[in-house]
Parts: structure tokens; C-alpha cells; sequence
């Protein structure tokens, strides 16, 4: 199974990529721009073929690791 | 006093700390980071500055799951001291060891500047040769170092006496630099036993080469 994580800064928490982004956006014309936030997507791929089994690990492995849950929010999709 | 300075792929501020503390009388060990034992008899483990695997997935974060940090957790959990400088300030972060978290910087900048520095709290073993108030003068140079804690932890910290220094003008007043919460340079845990900084005290031990602050700070540990 394929595991796709994307990790985000917590809302509230100050995205500066995103704010520099979104500056640029602005400057570019592109209006009606209302937020932008940047962030990463961890591509795993499993042995593991229970989709359940496979979501209980991937996210074991972002509290351990793949995120830093004091300022990153994550989500995680099995395919 | 014995101080032991970890090492992992990528450090390039071990030979300065070991340089610092020796200036400063003490012997110093360089401990690989897939020891699994903190060498006996020390009195200290500084964490020092540098890119510990590339700064890959978020700067630290793989850093402390070194074989090396087991130890260094079990020593912190009984009481012994432990600095962390830089990129080792983030790795003690990553590891719990010390409250908050190190962002990306709010301008996207590497910034590397003699910056000036305001002691906040001095009743520890760290900067009680400070005065609380104290301005040093001491070089910065990370690209995330922007440090974020919630409110309630913030307020934790001020309550406890953990905040240890903050970025500041010529006269103790906090100033933006990096983009910090309350612009916090440097905290302990509650224990006051783990000591983290993003400025350079190691690279401050010659006023000819723009000041001698970081002897002075390094100095706290002597006792």
C-alpha cells in the first residue's frame, strides 16, 4: 500500500514560506489570494496490505518522527 | 571538569566548544554518536552547533534518535547537565528534552551577526556568572531558529524563570530578529539541568575577535 503524509504547520502557528508565497502572488496579479501555506508531503510505500493496520503505523510514525506535533498538524491517506 | 561534545554527521562546531572549555581549564571528549555510553566521569554534555544530518525532514529530527541521545536523556533524567548550542538547541528540542519548538526563520534567511543578547534569568547553572539584565554580545548564525511555544507554555516558562535570554538592542531591550516567541534566544527545562541557545557562546572568546561574552557564560559550568 502507498501512504501519502502531508504535514503542515498548526493553524495560528506563522507560515513564513507561505507568507513569502502568498507576497509573491500578490505581486505577480494574481488576485483574490486570501492565504497560502506551505508545506510537505511524505510519500511511504508499505509491505503492510490491511488499510487499517497500514494507518495505525503511519501515524505511529509521525508522532514519532514525520512530524513535530508541537507546531505541525498532519494528514494521512492509504491507497 | 570533564566535558563530553557530541558528534554527528554534519556537526562543524565541535572542535570550537572543545577550544572553548579547554581555554577555560576543563578537559573535553568527543563522543561519536553511535556510542551508545556518554564517557564516565563528566560533568557536562554540550550538543553543539552544525547541520546534524543535512537539517533533512526538520533541523534535529533525526539527530536525536541517535544511539548517543539515549544516553544523553537517561543522564539529563538523573539530574546531569546537558547544553545544547545551535543545531543542538533543535536536537534537544526534537528529543522533549527542552519545551518549544525552531521554525524556519520569519524573513527565510541564514542570518549570521554579532547580536546582541539580554539575560533574562540568571539563577541557574548555566549564566550564574550574568547579571539578569546583563547585554552580551554573541554571534548568531541559523537559518531556523525562529523558536515557538503555545501560550500556556510561554506563560509556563516565565512563571518557572526558564526563559534564559532573549534577542535585544544595545540596552536589554527585546528586538525582532529571527522571529521567536517574545524573542526568546535561549531556555532550560524545569529541572534547570538542560540548557539550549541558538547564539554562539564558543565563537565569543576573543575580544579581538568582537568579544569575550561566551567565556563568560561558558564559565557558569565551572562550579
Amino acid at each position: 500500500m502507498t501512504a501519502i503524509v502531508n504535514v503542515f504547520l498548526k493553524e495560528g502557528v506563522l507560515d513564513p514560506q507561505g507568507k513569502a508565497a502568498h507576497h509573491a502572488l500578490d505581486s505577480l496579479n494574481f488576485a483574490g489570494v486570501e492565504d497560502v501555506r506551505i508545506g510537505k508531503q511524505i510519500i511511504i510505500k508499505l509491505e503492510e496490505e490491511d488499510k487499517a493496520k497500514a494507518y495505525t503505523e503511519v501515524k505511529e510514525m509521525c508522532e514519532t518522527l514525520l512530524a513535530n506535533t508541537v507546531i505541525e498538524d498532519y494528514s494521512i491517506e492509504i491507497n | 571538569m570533564k566535558v563530553a561534545v557530541l558528534r554527528f554527521p554534519g556537526t562543524n562546531c565541535e572542535f570550537d566548544t572543545q577550544y572553548a572549555f579547554e581555554k577555560l581549564g576543563h578537559s573535553t571528549e568527543l563522543v561519536w554518536h553511535e556510542d551508545e555510553t556518554l564517557p564516565e566521569n563528566i560533568d557536562l554534555v554540550v550538543v553543539p552547533g552544525g547541520f546534524s544530518y543535512g537539517d533533512y525532514l526538520r533541523s534535529g529530527s533525526i539527530a536525536r534518535f541517535s544511539p548517543v541521545m539515549k544516553a544523553v536523556t537517561s543522564y539529563a533524567n538523573e539530574g546531569g547537565k546537558v547544553l545544547g548550542i545551535c543545531n543542538g538547541f533543535q536536537i534537544l528540542t526534537e528529543a522533549g528534552l527542552l519545551p518549544g519548538a525552531l521554525k524556519r526563520n520569519n524573513n527565510l534567511h541564514f542570518i549570521s551577526k554579532h547580536q546582541k543578547l539580554c539575560v533574562i534569568n540568571n539563577d541557574n547553572a548555566f549564566l550564574n556568572k550574568c547579571e539578569t539584565g546583563e547585554v552580551l554580545n554573541i554571534p548568531i548564525a541559523h537559518a531556523d531558529g525562529n523558536f515557538y511555544i503555545d501560550d500556556a507554555g510561554l506563560k509556563n516558562l516565565e512563571a518557572k524563570g526558564q526563559i534564559l535570554l532573549r534577542y535585544s538592542d544595545e540596552d536589554g531591550k527585546p528586538v525582532v530578529v529571527n522571529g521567536s516567541v517574545t524573542s526568546i534566544a535561549g531556555v532550560c527545562n524545569e529541572a534547570k539541568n538542560v540548557f539550549g541557545l541558538m547564539p554562539h557562546p564558543e565563537r565569543a572568546l576573543e575580544a579581538l575577535l568582537g568579544s569575550e561574552d561566551g567565556l563568560r557564560m561558558l564559565k557558569g559550568f565551572d562550579d
